[in-house]
């Protein structure tokens, strides 16, 4: 398509040839109404003059005869820019007047006609347009007077060549100014076209040119751009998984590889064989649990987990996890402490306890206090109080705390971001068996529920909080189906 | 029920319903192997015939399958009055697909990929359901007791004291005697947790109910079977 031709087909141009139709239309609408008018005025004022003239130069005839007649006539015809006069007798012989000829039959009729007509003292041959009236005197003369009507006909060519020209203006200026926004829009258009084209070739950090009128386009453009950091976040995220999945989930298939060729390599006894497919499926166990966590994780950050929600009570799910983690503790030589009180909370139970799990586990993975260095006397460093994890369930205005503090090393303030991502293990944890997938879930169940996961400093060790709003999710409804929930008046 | 019933129903007819034919023929082979009877459907419509007109103890149904998928053969089942037990096997692992697969009409359900022994460690635990509802208000394993009205547990002469969830773990694991039951199976029923801990909770859990059942007594009565779970019965292995 030439430049031109897409021109001409932008809905700019297109409304603007319609507008420019309806203008003329109503210009000329206009002028003609205009033009009749004046038309019809001119037309008046000849016939009330010409009328008072007749009466008159009748009333003279009457009153002093023909010889008043002829001499009125003379005098008048003679006067410059002067009306038209002729008189003729019975036989159609002029006798006075200034009008050389006329259109044949006209002095015969009665009453009001136009005509064309020369006078008697013009040079020329040319003919000019009147209106004249002609009268029966008594005795058988009969008067004509007229006007000429070259005044009409000079104001109708003024209005029509105003009518000429400003057609012409509207038509020029009405093209000019179509082109003009169309090709605006066009250009626009066309930016954010070939804006688009680079970000579908793949340029994802390319964004839509946004102009400063704040117009409709300006604000598609920026509806467009927020669109586009929402994909480039999401494509981010993908991108930033599958590399930890292709790493994080080689690492352990690479070993499980390894030790099945190493076990085929080796001519070995039953028992090492059957130590060896012991080892494979222990490992490919835990690859099915990365994996589902995994799953789980990005199912909760999409949102698609959001069935399921009922009401029940935080300190029930805490309660829960003391109650199944409090031995496992106590064999780590651990302390596991609860502190609730009723919360109520809405959401979705099976995960939220799962990231409670999750918290605790780390707790009692990590949370150990360090090691008293060689030398100092063993228990000053190390006390009872020191080797406690504490849950609490609390609420706290429209929030639910859900909390697990320990006494551990902690996580240092510029670390505490970074801890909360997929496979992201902190060096003082490489050691320690588990996916790095507890807090990246415990954070996206958290916000699953429009709350977060708030890593803070005990002093020393780490609280990890899931900070929840009493009612993610929830709607009115809710009050109806929880009496005991305490109502806040708005 | 005693710990002298028989560790396995005789003959327990079980049909697989799953279009995958290796996984299949692998299930037919180890349930075989471990003495049932077994059967193959490969589609959604060839299964709900057959689990229809077979005596079936348990299904084990695939959720996705051609033709009709399992789901709505569950449907169809539990509208016709059949009742026996169904295990849904399905890729799909999450807490709401089980919760769907549940209330379709599904008994028990397993994500893939899952362990034999799990599958196995179900299937048996259904298939005692629909031998009739095994609701008895004591338990007895050997000379261990178990009250299920009054909450006491007794060994021999000894009462013993348990702490309300190791109630109800000895509770689940006698409910089930002779029967494996694995850790995810005393994790959902005794916890009501679906996730898969990253720790051994539950065999701390277990070496502490045993700690209270079985020392100092000659006979242990709670066992770990390797690679599988636990099983509580009287008798040496």
């Amino acid at each position: 398509m030439t430049a031109f031709g897409k021109l001409i087909r932008t809905t700019a141009f297109r409304l603007t040839l319609v507008y420019l139709f309806l203008f003329a239309l109503f210009a000329a609408s206009l002028l003609a109404y205009f033009a009749w008018n004046t038309r019809r005025m001119i037309t008046e004022q000849i016939t009330t003059t010409v009328s008072s003239e007749v009466s008159e130069i009748s009333e003279i005839y009457g009153r002093r005869g023909l010889r008043g007649l002829f001499y009125t006539i003379e005098n008048r015809a003679l006067r410059p820019g002067a009306n038209l006069y002729l008189v003729t007798t019975q036989n159609g012989q002029a006798i006075a007047g200034n009008v050389g000829s006329l259109a044949p039959g006209v002095m015969g009729t009665d009453g009001w006609s136009e005509t064309a007509y020369r006078r008697l003292d013009e040079q020329d041959n040319a003919y000019h347009r009147a209106l004249v009236n002609v009268t029966q005197l008594s005795g058988g003369f009969r008067l004509l007077i007229g006007r000429d009507l070259e005044e009409r006909r000079r104001l109708f060519g003024i209005v029509a060549k105003a009518a000429q020209w400003s057609i012409l203006v509207v038509v020029v200026l009405g093209i000019g100014g179509g082109i003009f926004v169309a090709r605006r829009v066009l250009q626009r258009i066309d930016a954010m076209t070939g804006t688009a084209q680079r970000i579908m070739a793949g340029d994802l950090s390319d964004r839509l040119p946004v102009g400063r009128s704040g117009d409709e386009l300006d604000r598609l453009a920026s509806n467009l751009n927020a669109m586009l950091e929402r994909i480039e976040a999401l494509m981010m995220g993908l991108k930033e998984v599958s590399d930890n999945i292709a790493h994080d989930l080689k690492t352990p298939l690479t070993r499980l590889r390894n030790r099945a060729e190493e076990a085929l390599a080796k001519s070995g006894c039953e028992a090492d064989y059957r130590a060896a497919l012991e080892r494979t499926i222990e490992e490919s166990d835990g690859l099915i649990r990365t994996f589902n966590a995994l799953l789980m994780i990005a199912r909760a950050e999409s949102g698609q987990a959001r069935g399921n929600m009922d009401v029940f009570d935080a300190a029930d799910v805490a309660e829960g996890i003391h109650e199944l983690y409090e031995p496992l503790a106590e064999d780590d030589g651990m302390t596991l402490r609860l502190k609730t009180a009723p919360t109520p909370l809405y959401g979705n139970r099976e995960l939220i306890g799962q990231a409670l799990a999750n918290l605790v586990e780390n707790a009692i993975k990590y949370g150990k206090p360090p090691e008293p260095k060689p030398g100092e006397p063993k228990g000053a460093v190390v006390s009872l109080d020191a080797r406690q994890i504490l849950i609490e369930a609390r609420g706290e205005g429209d929030q639910v705390l859900l909390s697990v503090t320990d006494r551990g090393p902690g996580i240092p303030q510029g670390e505490r971001k970074h801890a909360m991502e997929r496979f992201v293990r902190l060096d003082s944890s490489r050691s320690q068996p588990g996916s790095g997938l507890g807090l990246s879930l415990a954070s996206a169940v958290a916000t699953l529920h429009g709350g977060e996961l708030r890593l803070g400093d005990a002093y020393p060790g780490l609280v990890a909080t899931l900070v929840l709003p009493a009612r993610a999710g929830a709607s009115s409804t809710l009050a109806a189906q929880t009496p005991d929930v305490p109502q806040k008046v708005a | 029920m005693t710990a002298t019933a028989p560790l396995i129903a005789p003959q327990m007819r079980i049909l697989i319903i799953e279009d995958d034919r290796e996984s299949a023929d692998y299930l037919v082979k180890a349930f075989r192997e471990v003495g049932y009877v077994a059967d193959l459907a490969g589609d959604g419509e060839e299964g709900l015939a057959m689990a229809e007109s077979g005596d079936y103890d348990v299904l084990v149904v695939d959720r996705m399958l051609p033709k009709r998928d399992g789901l709505s053969l569950i449907g169809a089942l539990r509208d016709k009055g059949n009742r026996t037990p169904v295990l849904i096997l399905s890729a799909l692992g999450q807490v709401d697909d089980r919760i769907k697969g549940l209330r379709a009409g599904g008994d028990d359900y397993l994500p893939k990929p899952y362990s034999f022994a799990e599958l196995l460690a179900r299937v048996e635990v259904l298939s005692r359901r629909n031998v009739g509802p095994a609701e008895e208000t004591t338990y007895r394993v050997g000379d261990l007791e178990l009250d299920r009205l009054s909450h006491r547990v007794a060994r021999g002469k000894d009462e013993l004291t348990l702490q309300p969830r190791e109630f109800r773990l000895l509770e689940y694991l006698m409910k089930h005697a002779g029967q494996v039951v694995t850790r995810t199976m005393l994790l959902e029923n005794v916890w009501d947790y679906h996730f898969d801990p990253q720790t051994n909770v539950i065999d701390v859990h277990i070496s502490r109910l045993r700690s209270k059942i079985d020392k100092g007594f000659e006979r242990p009565l709670l066992h770990t079977i390797r690679g599988a779970g636990y099983m509580i019965r009287d008798g040496i292995r």
